[in-house]
């Protein structure tokens, strides 16, 4: 089972996000925010605390249905059309998008959560780790193959040993395996994931993301509580996932050296609202950004010591 | 109480196993010593109450009755217990020491007291059969002095035993170990097939008749029981309290069908009853294991349980209430199981199962018999499936459910669709279970299906430890096994008199057993988890790591 084709080329709009706002009662955790996830590249969401990147996760992941805006993720090339129209027709994706060969768009704010994984194919891992603690190292990365492991088995036809399903299962535990060998937990394949290191469980978590075969995978502060060591190893990992499997991934991370370090295109959320967009270059300059996040220099210190910025 | 590990890891360890951190070596002498003091403590404190009695005679004046066995026996008790807590605790300080022991000589004391005050049963045993009751607890202190010098030759002088054996006999005792665990699938197997033919052998026919029947198979009805539950609450995590609705379903669907609809449709087929509505049973209960789950899919741990409860009661009240169908109360009666059509007894003078195979005698020993084989295979029946089950996607989503619902999602698991198979096959062998049972019984009525045989089936998957079907087939056997045998103890009478009856003290017992399973095994009697695949080599999952789940 290979990645679906046909793939979004590298560089080509892969999540499109519209106008997006998202309130809690009175409340309004995310304004009006637009941006634009393109294929094959880390982009990074980043903000202070409280901005509303995990919201911003949970409304693409569809934990979360936002208020408003539309949320479009391309499969194949982009064309704006085919998203009108999607949306016109009231359907959660366009005609044969979750055929194999189609291009097509799933618009995942009318998308349940589950279905967004299954079919849309965006993964994610959580702030704070969500493995299966009872289940083993390899258990938790075949969990995660469910929905290829049920299509070989049908309901109960496994049942009876099915060989058709024999060999989808061996399948699925080579592909643990050969996940697991990049994370270098191979030694503790059949041991309890709650007993595994939080470093380990860490990259467990993205592993276990990335055997559901996504196109967009959703990190949501994958280095928080690493030490240095284990957030260089974080970098390396997640560059080559990027480099071997050609995923995207959409970022949230308050290290800045990991953001800094492997985003191609950074996102700056402050109070709901965009304040920034780019290269991390670019928003590095960002003057918004320098106030709002990054600090602000010495000089201005005594001009700015009464606005709201909040210094790094 | 202080922690013991925080003490051992202050003192410094002398004896060299690691159990034993005492700042001081254990010397038999030494033990002799606290115990001696633990028992003259024990002395001091219930001399006055318990050796002299204050009571009245006949003719009303008051006379000092001496009870001197039950303080020897009090004091031997607390003699046993400081040797026993100076073995085992790992208390380095002598305050601590003598805190314990006084605790230990208050808890014997007030222990007494209590049971002084328990009014009719021990009144009785002191006056009646004291004697016995006090040579009993004669023979718990003296087997807890026993126990206490065993554990410290093993423990202590372990190290000194170990240089002088060769380390042949643990080679072999694991070797033998190993061999057991590899062939005791198959073993239990013999033995239970074997069951019915031993009993016969050994009771004869009217001795088999309870032993087959009363035991084996309620025993084997509750295990079956157990396993279907254990698929929804151990397996999937959600709680349901009411999973004996199901049981009804599918009892209430062999009598109905039976009883109704084979006589106005197909009246052949009558023989056939039970084999036909087996099947139907079951797939019965599973759609009201549906129809239960839709309703409850968005609720969660307490609030499931209480909607599941509810859902239990709702079933047996319309059973009560519905009477032209169910006929209420009265119940209805049902025909017997038959030999695959075959009756084994008959009232219209059709051939039976004894004029057939020319067996002679009681056609109820064969009932039993084959009762007891087909609720065996009903049961194995559900360990298969369910052992099945847990190595296909399904299984392993309905425990990855118990462990992460929101992970379960984020990796494209459609919970509802997850959660409803896990009730409806949970709730289908509920159904077969119920089938079986109506046709075993001849006659059902509503009050087999009340919430207390909802909660007995949970507290067997609890006890038994949630998820291991080997725990809850031991625990089914403990729980039921254990009331039945209950009723076999009449000898106790010869101890406590007449009147006392081992089976009036079945909830005391269960409940008592139920706390201290709570105290020393929270997690069941087998709370490891077995994973359902590896790739190196097979590690149980400790159970302090499994989730229980929460709807």
């Amino acid at each position: 089972m290979m990645f679906r084709v046909p793939k979004t080329p590298p560089g080509a709009p892969l999540l499109i996000v519209e106008h997006m706002t998202m309130r809690f009662g009175g409340l309004i955790a995310i304004n009006d925010l637009s941006f634009t996830a393109k294929a094959g590249e880390i982009t990074a969401l980043i903000g202070p605390n409280g901005a509303g990147k995990t919201t911003v996760f949970n409304c693409i992941t569809g934990f979360y249905k936002p208020t408003s805006g539309r949320m479009a993720l391309i499969k194949g090339t982009h064309d704006p059309a085919q998203i009108v129209a999607t949306t016109r027709l009231g359907g959660r994706w366009s005609p044969g998008a979750t055929q194999p060969q189609t291009p097509g768009v799933f618009l995942l704010e009318r998308m349940p959560d589950y279905e967004i994984a299954a079919k849309a194919r965006v993964a994610r891992t959580f702030q704070n780790i969500r493995l299966f603690p009872g289940m083993t190292v390899l258990e938790n990365l075949v969990v995660a193959q469910h929905n290829q492991l049920m299509q070989a088995a049908g309901w109960f036809t496994g049942l009876f040993g099915a060989a058709s399903y024999k060999a989808a299962e061996r399948q699925a535990v080579e592909k643990a395996a050969t996940w697991l060998d990049k994370i270098g937990l191979t030694a503790r394949a059949d041991d309890a994931a709650g007993a595994l290191p939080y470093g380990a469980q860490r990259r467990l978590e993205i592993v276990r993301a990335m055997c559901t075969e996504p196109v967009l995978l959703c990190l949501d502060e994958p280095a928080a509580g690493l030490n240095p060591r284990e957030s260089a190893e974080l970098n390396a990992l997640l560059r080559a996932i990027r480099q071997d499997s050609g995923v995207s991934i959409l970022l949230i991370e308050h290290d800045m050296s990991v953001v800094m370090e492997i985003s191609d295109h950074v996102v700056v959320l402050e109070y709901g609202t965009k304040i920034s967009d780019g290269t991390p270059e670019h928003v590095r300059n960002d003057p918004k950004v320098i106030a709002a996040y990054l600090g602000v220099e010495d000089e201005e210190v005594g001009i700015r010591d009464q606005g709201p910025g909040i210094r790094g | 109480m202080t922690e013991p590990s925080a003490q051992a890891a202050n003192a410094p360890s002398l004896t060299g196993t690691s159990a034993y951190n005492h700042s001081e070596p254990i010397t038999f002498i030494r033990q002799l010593r606290y115990a001696g003091v633990a028992m003259l403590l024990a002395f001091g404190l219930s001399m006055p109450l318990l050796a002299l009695k204050l009571s009245q005679d006949i003719s009303n004046h008051l006379i000092v009755e001496q009870r001197f066995l039950l303080l020897a026996s009090a004091m031997l008790i607390a003699f046993a217990c400081g040797l026993r807590w100076r073995l085992f605790g790992l208390r380095s300080q002598w305050p601590a020491e003598a805190l314990y022991l006084v605790l230990s000589a208050l808890l014997l004391f007030f222990l007494i007291r209590a049971f002084h005050g328990l009014g009719s049963l021990f009144e009785a045993t002191l006056d009646k059969g004291g004697s016995e009751f006090l040579i009993a607890l004669g023979l718990l202190a003296c087997g807890t002095a026993l126990q206490s010098a065993l554990a410290y030759a093993l423990h202590v002088e372990r190290d000194r035993w170990a240089a002088a054996l060769p380390a042949m006999p643990e080679g072999l005792a694991a070797r033998f170990g190993g061999h057991c665990a590899k062939h005791a699938n198959t073993g239990a197997l013999v033995a239970l097939v074997a069951f019915p033919f031993l009993m016969l052998a050994l009771t004869g026919t009217a001795g088999a008749i309870k032993w087959v029947d009363n035991f084996g198979v309620q025993i084997l009805i509750y295990i079956m029981l157990g396993w279907g539950l254990n698929i929804v609450v151990g397996l999937a995590g959600l709680l349901d309290l009411g999973y004996v609705a199901f049981y009804a379903v599918g009892a209430y669907a062999y009598a109905l069908i039976a009883t109704q609809v084979i006589p106005a449709t197909f009246p052949a087929l009558g023989v056939w009853a039970f084999w036909i509505c087996l099947p139907i049973a079951g797939l019965l209960a599973a759609l009201w294991g549906v129809i239960l789950g839709f309703p409850v899919l968005r609720l969660k741990g307490d609030y499931l349980a209480i909607v599941t409860l509810a859902f239990g009661e709702i079933i047996r009240l319309v059973l009560v209430n519905w009477t032209e169908v169910t006929k209420g109360d009265t119940g209805i009666q049902t025909p017997r199981i038959t030999f695959f059509g075959l009756p084994f007894a008959s009232a219209t003078g059709d051939r039976t199962f004894g004029e057939v195979f020319g067996l002679s005698g009681s056609p109820t020993i064969y009932r039993s018999i084959f009762l007891y084989f087909v609720i065996l295979a009903l049961a194995l029946l559900t360990a298969y499936t369910t052992n099945r089950l847990r190595r296909l996607p399904v299984g392993r989503a309905w425990e990855a459910l118990r462990e992460d619902e929101i992970a379960c999602r984020s990796l494209g698991i459609d919970t509802t669709s997850t959660k409803l198979t896990a009730f409806a096959i949970g709730a289908g062998f509920g159904g077969f279970a119920g089938a079986f049972f109506a046709a075993r019984q001849g006659f059902i009525n509503p009050k087999s299906f009340e919430f207390i045989e909802s909660a007995t089936i949970l507290a067997l998957v609890v006890l038994g430890g949630m998820g291991s079907l080997l725990g809850v087939a031991l625990s089914a056997f403990a729980v039921i096994g254990g009331t039945e045998l209950l009723r076999e103890l009449d000898w106790l009478k010869s101890i406590f008199g007449p009147t006392f009856d081992p089976a009036q003290y079945r909830m005391l017992i269960f409940g008592a057993a139920m706390i201290a399973m709570m105290i020393w095994k929270p997690r069941g009697l087998i709370s490891e988890r077995e994973p359902s695949i590896f790739l190196k080599e097979r590690k149980a999952v400790s159970g302090t790591l499994v989730k229980e789940g929460h709807g």
